[in-house]
């Protein structure tokens, strides 16, 4: 019923005693995610929302059997907390963390290519299996379990689709957001390949937008392997070249992250895009 | 960030990329003065944050300092238009007076961030002095590429591959292989996201220089360069903009009437584009991020209604976790203080949707309940257009 992420996941919190970070634990453990400790370095001993807290990533997966963890540390130390996590051989790793600069990510993304660890994001909402487990920050309630997987590069404008969908009785089997910044983990392929492979998963949400060419990449992947319907949506259709809108990697420069170009490709390749953000759920019940 | 030409030019040169001879000016007096010391020809141009200043006459070239002057007097002030300003241009407050160079070839080099490989990427190409952007649309084959290794420099041979597959002369190579590895340097350095330089040429006695530069900063690594937060020009930036960004809300102003409030960088794109699907046009984009908290709603309410265009606002939250009930009580509060008198639509999700609604129907200010984007962009477009 779920790509990643389901009643078998195994979450450290890394920066688990942040204000965030218990806030969204809690979320998560009222929606039966099991978390089993956190990280805090020099806060190791200690207990929080009644569970563990570890100095080190290793030290945590080793006592506690964790295979996944979430990061929500400040934007100077979110690119070695990756670098850690995967280090400590954790499968999943999401990182929900905005803000962390380019170099970091560079590096981060060159330790993990040669790593068996997945990362999801960073600034990203996270990852839910609905009626299994939530990774993230985004409102349990407003999912539905079910076999549509959605796969976006942002967190409200997901929620909003997933919103929609529910509110027409159609569920999910995973939703994940996969982050705005230019360089990230998991990308739209990865994902929908994920999804296609999921016997349960029976359609597909994908929901782009401007910068970068993640869309048309995914665009082609889909048209070589995918048969399952897919939606999609690009947002940014009115944004102007050359200003950089919100995200971090959400911008046009030098002619290329059109929205008009994303959009062509995704047609090419046989993807139902919507026009407008508020036709997603209804694209996708003609869809079933 | 973007900074300006000087100020790379600068930059570069701390790091060992050779740069024409220059000065910045403030005013003619200075640009004068400048001229002198560097002595016999100069050129004078304009320091705006956009490309195409030669085209726009914001670049001269003059014999002695007395012509240097007459064009500092004619550019400082003036406003310059250009492919990359918009039509309202940008005011020329501040100019680089430099030496005039015998060049011999214009070449172009670039690093950026290759997306979809997670790494830096070193562009150069033959065909300098020109839009790049140009020359990678019409003739892809002229863009030589080399993919950075992370942490390394640039290794002498790709910097000797680029050199010699852009034709630098063979008796320059080892200057070019030189300014290139600096280019690394400086890009590693200063957390840079783009540094260009276009053209880099070579002169008719064999020098390397980089006539023209450009560096844009990675905003999210400013908190480790606090040196480089003073090379900020708030005078290139929109004084809204500016603004909006003290208060932690990313604002960027359009051409419409609709004006928009929305939490998240996705939902506020996805907002401007179902307005114009509804056939008005966004005002403005602006995230006012996950909270949305009653200081921010105001900040947000007054940054938008600054615009005068602004016929109607539409605010679009999705809150899942954050209650409407407060945010609504934000928003009467901030309509209230500020004497709001455009409509403004309200579409809302989240917990306790009922009592949001109550209390901006209670309020007795010039409130519209939408349910969905639809039905909300339908709304405000009709109420800009009355």
């Amino acid at each position: 019923m779920s790509i990643l992420v389901g009643r078998n996941t195994r979450l450290l919190v890394q920066g688990f005693t942040g204000r965030e970070a218990t806030f969204h634990s809690q979320q998560s453990i009222a929606y039966g995610t099991t978390i089993v400790g956190g990280v805090v370095p020099g806060k190791g001993g200690r207990k929080h929302l009644e569970l563990p807290v570890f100095d080190t990533v290793d030290r945590a997966v080793r006592e506690t059997g964790a295979n996944a963890s979430v990061i929500f540390v400040p934007p100077a130390f979110a690119a070695d907390a990756i670098l850690e996590a995967a280090d400590a051989g954790l499968p999943l790793v999401v990182c929900i963390t905005e803000g962390i600069p380019a170099a970091d990510m560079v590096k981060a993304w060159n330790f993990l290519s040669a790593r068996r660890t997945r990362l999801i994001g960073p600034n990203c909402p996270g990852i839910i299996s609905p009626g299994q487990a939530k990774i993230g920050i985004m409102p349990g309630h407003i999912h539905k379990e079910g076999h549509v997987g959605v796969v976006s590069r942002s967190g409200t404008l997901t929620y909003e689709a997933v919103g929609q969908l529910s509110r027409l009785g159609i569920g999910q089997s995973t939703c994940i957001g996969i982050g705005g910044d230019p360089i990230i983990g998991t990308t739209f392929i990865d994902a929908v390949r994920l999804f296609n492979e999921d016997a349960e998963t029976r359609a597909i949400v994908m929901i782009g937008e401007i910068g970068g060419d993640a869309e048309e990449q995914a665009a082609a992947y889909i048209d070589k392997h995918v048969r399952k319907p897919v939606v999609g949506f690009i947002a940014g259709q009115t944004a102007p070249p050359g200003r950089r809108m919100g995200h971090a990697g959400a911008i046009i420069s030098g002619g290329s992250g059109k929205a008009s170009d994303k959009i062509a490709a995704m047609k090419a390749a046989g993807v139902h895009v919507c026009e407008s953000p508020a036709e997603i759920g209804e694209k996708v019940q003609t869809c079933l | 960030m973007k900074i300006h030409e000087y100020q790379a030019k600068a930059l570069l040169a701390h790091h060992g990329v050779p740069v024409p001879r220059g000065e910045v000016a403030f005013t003619v007096e200075e640009a004068d003065a400048a001229a002198r010391r560097i002595g016999g020809s100069v050129v004078v141009k304009a320091q705006i944050h956009a490309g195409g200043r030669g085209k726009g006459g914001g670049v001269k070239v003059a014999k002695d300092a007395a012509e240097a002057a007459a064009h500092a007097e004619k550019i400082l002030g003036m406003r310059l238009v250009t492919h990359q300003t918009g039509p309202e241009g940008r005011i020329v407050q501040r100019l680089l007076i430099e030496e005039t160079l015998p060049v011999a070839r214009e070449l172009y080099l670039g690093i950026t961030l290759d997306r979809s490989r997670g790494r830096n990427v070193f562009m150069a190409s033959p065909a300098g002095g020109m839009d790049i952007e140009e020359v990678a649309a019409r003739d892809p084959g002229l863009i030589l590429k080399e993919t950075l290794i992370p942490g390394a420099p640039l290794a002498a041979f790709q910097a000797r591959k680029l050199a010699f597959g852009i034709g630098v002369p063979a008796a320059s190579v080892n200057a070019a292989v030189a300014a290139m590895t600096a280019l690394v340097k400086a890009y590693g350095a200063l957390d840079a996201s783009l540094a260009e330089i276009n053209p880099f040429v070579v002169t008719t006695d064999g020098r390397i220089v980089a006539l023209d530069a450009k560096i844009n900063l990675d905003d999210n690594a400013l908190f480790r360069h606090k040196d480089l937060l003073e090379l900020r020009d708030l005078n290139e930036e929109d004084p809204l903009e500016v603004d909006a960004s003290r208060h932690g809300l990313n604002y960027i102003k359009l051409d419409g009437n609709v004006g928009c409030m929305v939490n998240g960088a996705g939902l506020a794109m996805a907002t401007m584009d179902i307005i114009k699907h509804a056939g008005g046009l966004p005002a403005n984009f602006l995230d006012v991020g996950g909270g949305a908290s009653a200081d921010q709603v105001k900040n947000a309410f007054r940054i938008l209604l600054s615009d005068a265009s602004v016929k109607a606002v539409l605010i679009n939250i999705f809150g899942g976790i954050l209650r409407c009930d407060t945010l609504a009580t934000g928003v009467v509060a901030a309509a209230r203080d500020l004497g709001i008198t455009v409509p403004v639509v309200v579409r809302m999700e989240g917990t306790n949707v009922e009592q949001g609604r109550e209390i901006l129907t209670d309020s007795g200010l010039n409130f519209a309940l939408a349910e969905g984007m639809r039905d909300a962009a339908e709304k405000v477009v009709r109420l800009a257009r009355s």
